[in-house]
């Protein structure tokens, strides 16, 4: 993993990926889902940024609107400028399928998906599906057997099962095959969306380490999980979501020591280490969203303010969008 | 929801030892030469929540499967209430097969593309001949008691998030009122609140059903919290 590994004088200026209001609307029959709503972030090379929330608050789709991989009855608006070593800056929402299939999907933005078992194609071996994907990214048909085998085993997959066919893995052995394909193109930016679903604990941390160590290298790395322990051992940055929108993002350790928004605390007291207790209610149907705060029908701080919708503004250590939060701090 | 053992039990098995429960005996299972389960024996009781933990490829799926009767072991066999059960699952009487049910990891694997939301939880009750109203209202329930909103239950599995997915899938595998529920790696893709939730969705089931529950999980912590017994399956 060299080709991401950037001159140390640019890492602080010049964001990898930079996203700019992004929206994804996606048509029904007879409704609207509000899927991911004026989404701003950025990506610097060495970055970790882990992206939480509830099941169904839009993780997944922000992955694949990056990538162009949304289905027909999806509208996407907003900016997404990826500017990668060498390259020119281009912007992925609305580029071309052709531009994305050749020079951003895997090559530029690799994706390791959820479900890789539904996701991996059913009737090639891991050693095939591995092969194929660095033969076209520059492997030789010589050298790609060795590299497939090195970079299984940098995922922790036995180099001795991929002779397997994807339904003959376990869970866990299917998720290590979809990482490895993912980083088999060394994509300078890596969207991973819950990688270390069904993995025991050492493979976990062995994950998680090969992801702080490509960021490590210059690298950066968006982590969608659910595992806020996870989330808390590597990354160095935190963006919660809720109904759509990011709610509250700052530094890791900022984050989980003294959250600012309710329902950052909230996600925080449902871990089985902790109360064990969910965030009261349900999420709110994105069909159908409030005008103001949509938290505000499970919020216990909530107030009449709420009704109007809270900016996510910058305070002391990062952003957040509420009218009551949990910190007070100058604002930056 | 009724809070007592269903009726059906007895039917099916009369003269039922008295030590119920859900058990393997001596179960073997190979998977090309490799044996993955050497004489496994575990028991799940009612009432009670046991945790299944092992290292990764230890085989705690294929276990769980073959207590579904969803794969036939090589050698050993599978009791419900000292009743052994011979053969696959779908060739058996539904009184018998709806008496186990099991929640898979990836709800995307377990579910067909092309059924809503609310037939993909309604389509055992079909299966067994139940009228469409009663269906209907049973479905609704269900939804309720996952937390899936109605306006969910008429989208198909792409139109939802993952764990929407896997809380239809949680209704469904309810809708029989199981008395034994095996969950495998239920909520390892789940948000901390949503896998709280299931959780206690799932305990609060078994609490008034008197259900037996066995839990697969990695996670040290929700294992603590959630397991009333915990069982170690050594590697292969
Ligand atoms: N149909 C199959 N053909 C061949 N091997 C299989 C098949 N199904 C499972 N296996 C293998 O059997 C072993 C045990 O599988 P199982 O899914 O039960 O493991 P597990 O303990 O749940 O693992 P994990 O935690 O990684 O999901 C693994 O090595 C797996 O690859
Ligand atoms: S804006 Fe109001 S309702 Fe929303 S999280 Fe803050 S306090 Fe709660
Ligand atoms: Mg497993």
């Amino acid at each position: 993993m060299t080709t991401t590994a950037l001159p140390a004088g640019t890492a602080l200026t010049s964001p990898l990926l930079a996203v700019d209001g992004l929206t994804v609307r996606f048509r029904l029959r007879d409704a609207v889902v509000h899927a991911v709503t004026d989404l701003s972030l950025t990506l610097r090379p060495g970055e970790l940024l882990a992206v939480v929330g509830e099941s169904g608050c839009g993780k997944s789709v922000l992955a694949h609107a990056l990538l162009g991989l949304l289905p027909g009855n999806a509208t996407v608006t907003g900016r997404a400028r990826l500017h990668a070593p060498g390259r020119r800056e281009a912007d992925l929402i609305g580029a071309g399928e052709r531009h994305l299939a050749r020079h951003v999907r895997g090559r530029g933005v690799g994706l390791v998906p959820q479900s890789p078992a539904t996701a991996l194609t059913p009737v090639r071996t891991g050693r095939r599906l591995l092969e194929e994907t660095l033969r076209a990214h520059g492997h030789t048909r010589r050298d790609a057997p060795a590299a497939a085998v090195r970079i299984a085993a940098d995922v922790g997959f036995d180099p001795a099962d991929l002779d397997r066919y994807p339904h003959e893995m376990s869970g866990g052995m299917a998720q290590r095959l979809a990482t490895a394909l993912a980083l088999a193109p060394d994509p300078p930016v890596l969207l991973a969306d819950e990688p270390t679903t069904g993995l025991d604990r050492p493979l976990v941390d062995h994950t998680l380490d090969l992801l702080r160590r490509r960021c490590d290298t210059g690298a950066a790395v968006l982590l969608i999980t659910h595992d806020l322990a996870a989330a808390r051992r590597v990354a160095d940055t935190v963006a919660v979501m809720y109904a759509s929108r990011i709610v509250e993002h700052r530094p890791a350790e900022a984050l989980f020591d003294d959250p600012a928004h309710p329902y950052t605390a909230g996600l925080l007291d449902a871990l089985p280490d902790r109360a064990f207790v969910p965030v009261p209610g349900h999420p709110p149907r994105l069909t159908d969203l409030p005008g103001g705060c949509a938290f505000a029908p499970r919020c216990a701080r909530a107030t009449d303010a709420c009704g109007t919708l809270p900016r996510l503004a910058a305070d002391g250590t990062g952003r957040v969008a509420c009218h009551h939060p949990l910190r007070e701090e100058a604002p930056a | 929801m009724t809070a007592t053992v269903p009726g059906a039990a007895d039917a099916v098995a009369p003269g039922a030892a008295p030590a119920g429960g859900l058990a393997a005996h001596q179960v073997c299972v190979a998977y090309g030469g490799q044996r993955v389960l050497d004489r496994v024996d575990l028991h799940v009781a009612p009432g009670e929540t046991v945790g299944l933990r092992g290292p990764s490829g230890s085989g705690k799926s294929t276990l769980a499967r073959v207590l579904a009767l969803l794969h036939a072991p090589d050698s050993g066999h599978v009791t419900i209430d000292g009743e052994p059960l011979g053969g696959v699952r779908h060739r058996l009487p539904a009184q018998l097969r709806t008496r186990v049910a099991i929640l898979f990891q990836s709800p995307r694997a377990a579910t067909d593309p092309r059924l809503s939301l609310a037939d993909v939880i309604a389509e055992p009750l079909r299966a067994t001949g139940t009228p469409r109203e009663q269906a209907a209202a049973r479905t609704a329930e269900l939804a309720d008691l996952v937390g899936l909103t109605p306006d969910l239950l008429t989208r198909r599995p792409h139109a939802v998030s993952d764990g929407q997915l896997q809380r239809a899938c949680l209704a469904r595998a309810l809708v029989h009122r199981p008395d034994y529920l095996l969950c495998d790696e239920a909520t390892a893709m789940l948000d901390a609140s949503t896998q709280a939730h299931v959780a206690a969705v799932v305990t609060d089931y078994q609490r008034r059903q008197g259900a037996g529950v066995l839990v697969i999980t990695h996670d040290p912590a929700l294992m603590k919290r959630w397991a009333t017994r915990v069982v170690d399956l050594p590697a292969a």
